[in-house]
């Protein structure tokens, strides 16, 4: 099957490049100035040079470069990231507590974002002098252009302050009470407003690719064969037009993967989603260089396996595209 | 003729452009009768693929419109009908097969699908009974190991594969008409033959009638029953095949077929005269008063430029529009 074997090699990339951004990752943090020791210095109320010489030999902070390197990666094959200085857990432990929100939040808002924005996508193509044209085009500027915070404090505004109809932050209530059920939809009801935030930039994108990919393909002589057929105008659009316009749209929400990731930082630092993002401006702010690689590590984790994705549903869709 | 099975009577279509009402199809009126094989050969732009669209109901709104005019299917008016009707109509009554195989079939669906796909439509099969029709449609059109290439994808067949493809997908529901708009002009010339052969075969099984548009009069010789020449939007003369090809009374025709070097009329044409036409299709939008084609005529009289000729009858039915015909026919 040459699927498999194009899945097979996709995935031997991805190790090698997860490899690469561990290396590249530890170094830029080295280069950095200033260190755990002074953050803990910092932490005690100050220190002299002397108990900050202890704290660094403690950490191994003086071995050199390629021993820390060495460590580190070694550590990493045994899925150790090492212990974060100021959370006092295991790096994999705190990091994977994070993860689910994260992803809830990322995948929630690219699948709201791809959908809705092919959907508008495909309206606005359909009737290109139509009143929807012109929303679909003011939208995407509009969400382009709009910084996701403001964003984002804009829908607090209006749908907490203004009409209280959904909570202004963190991911459930703690006073809600019952089962699976009620806790899921607790979940999903803190989890709209972060969703609409962080999916709104790429809405716009999206629908934008999608009116024009499908322009492109309205115009195509196989268009015409399936209304010759006798095929009707809704199965014309959204299966013989769809299928060829959708791979621009998959293609750049695949490439987009990792900007959603960073463009979900602000968003959960603006609701106090307990994700990945709040941790990483705590752990940026605590200098706590193990947790901050170790959120590098998942976070491109995540990019490269969602791109594999992406790379099999582009082949899903378009059987011309060649394995390799 | 016998009883027409499809008639076009007095068709006219208008394109609104930036440059002006342009109109593509000038009261254009065909028949073809079952079992019988019409072709309409003219230049480029001269309206023919338009004359296929009005009667498939496909003519792009906007900008094109059929103004007036009436298309009828074994009595049926086809013009003005809404477009569920006319949806069910295309593809089960009505089949057509497109100029470029290489771009007319869905690249994204298995070449089996698309052929079963009207199938399910019109005839309300299983999806397995329809994968069924399409393979044994697929062997009809003589392609070998349908079974196995019912699952390929157009890019994994060629040019003449996939144009039998597109025979498969328009005589799928036994249409009583199949329009035919240049199916060989993108493929190479044995190929042509062999797609030729193949309709032809199909045809006299089935007993589809045939509108066979193209530009090669050889073709039309060969194939047709009756042959409309159409030029600037308008049908300038037609009538059975034999006449028309023998005793051409239109410059245009009498041009079309001394291009083709190994056609000769009968009594033959000064070749010297006439090896090519000078001269453009003139656009839709700039046409005078006159007749369409006077401007690249070497017969023209005075008459031509100030009014347009009508399609007037000589014997054994044979309607040519031209003035100097006409004179000639009267002396």
């Amino acid at each position: 099957m040459s699927l498999w074997k194009a899945i097979v090699t996709r995935i031997g990339y991805g190790l090698l490049l997860l490899l690469a951004v561990l290396v590249l990752n530890f170094t830029l943090i080295s280069i950095a100035p200033g260190d755990i020791a002074d953050s803990i210095a910092g932490d005690m109320g100050g220190a002299d040079a002397e108990v900050i010489e202890e704290i660094r030999e403690r950490y191994g902070l003086n071995e050199p470069f390629y021993v820390q390197l060495w460590k580190y990666m070694s550590g990493v094959f045994r899925f150790d990231l090492g212990y974060s200085y100021f959370f006092n857990v295991p790096v994999t432990e705190i990091v994977l507590e994070r993860l689910p929100a994260t992803l809830l939040l990322v995948v929630s808002a690219q699948v709201l974002a791809i959908v809705s924005g092919t959907f508008l996508g495909v309206l606005a193509a359909k009737n290109p002098r139509g009143i929807l044209n012109a929303v679909v085009t003011f939208l995407a500027l509009f969400g382009f252009a709009a910084p996701v915070f403001w964003t984002g404090i804009l829908l607090i505004i209006a749908f907490v302050s203004v009409i209280p109809i959904f909570p202004v932050g963190g991911m459930r209530d703690v006073t809600v009470e019952g089962g699976f059920f009620v806790q899921t939809l607790d979940l999903l009801y803190h989890l709209v407003l972060p969703m609409v935030t962080l999916a709104s930039i790429y809405l716009a994108l999206y629908s934008r690719l999608a009116r024009a990919s499908m322009q492109e393909v309205l115009g195509a002589d196989y268009v015409r064969t399936a209304r010759a057929k006798g095929v009707p105008e809704r199965t014309v659009l959204y299966k013989h037009a769809l299928k060829n316009a959708l791979g621009p749209v998959i293609t750049v929400a695949g490439l987009q993967f990792a900007s959603v990731i960073s463009g979900a930082v602000v968003v959960e630092t603006v609701f106090s989603w307990p994700g990945l993002g709040t941790l990483a401006l705590q752990s940026i702010l605590a200098r706590d260089t193990p947790t901050i690689m170790g959120i590098l590590f998942f976070s491109s984790l995540v990019v490269i396996v969602f791109n594999i994705l992406t790379d099999i549903a582009l082949r899903l869709v378009d059987p011309r595209i060649k394995s390799g | 003729m016998t009883h027409p099975l499809l008639s076009v009577e007095e068709v006219v279509v208008d394109f609104e452009t930036r440059a002006g009402k342009a109109r593509v199809l000038d009261h254009v009126s065909l028949e073809v009768a079952s079992g019988e094989i019409l072709g309409i050969v003219g230049e480029s732009g001269c309206g023919k693929s338009m004359t296929a669209l009005s009667i498939m109901g496909l003519v792009p709104d906007p900008p094109g419109k059929v103004t007036s005019g009436s298309i009828k299917l074994e009595g049926r008016e086809l013009v003005g009908l809404d477009h569920e009707s006319l949806r069910r109509i295309r593809g089960k009554d009505i089949g057509m097969i497109f100029q470029e195989p290489m771009t007319s079939l869905n690249p994204v669906f298995t070449v089996g699908e698309q052929i079963a796909e009207s199938i399910r439509l019109h005839e309300n099969a299983s999806p397995k009974a329809a994968m069924a029709r399409a393979v044994e449609m697929l062997r009809s059109v003589e392609i070998p190991e349908p079974e196995m290439r019912a699952k390929a994808y157009p890019h994994q067949l060629s040019g003449g594969m996939r144009q039998r493809v597109m025979i498969a997908i328009a005589l799928a529901c036994r249409p009583r008409v199949l329009i035919a708009d240049e199916p060989t002009t993108a493929l190479d010339a044995t190929v042509q033959a062999q797609i030729f052969d193949l309709l032809q075969d199909l045809q006299s099984e089935m007993g589809t009638a045939i509108i066979l548009i193209t530009h090669d009069m050889g073709a039309i010789a060969e194939l047709a029953d009756n042959v409309a020449v159409m030029y600037a939007g308008r049908v300038v003369e037609k009538g059975r095949v034999e006449t028309v090809l023998s005793a051409p009374e239109h410059p245009y025709t009498k041009g079309l077929i001394t291009c083709v070097p190994h056609l000769e009329p009968d009594p033959p044409i000064e070749r010297e005269v006439l090896m090519e036409i000078p001269g453009v299709v003139p656009a839709l939008t700039e046409l005078g008063v006159g007749c369409a084609f006077a401007p690249r005529c070497a017969e023209k009289i005075a008459q031509c430029e100030s009014a347009k000729p009508a399609l007037r009858a000589s014997p054994d039915a044979h309607l040519t529009a031209c003035w100097v015909a006409e004179q000639e026919a009267g002396r």
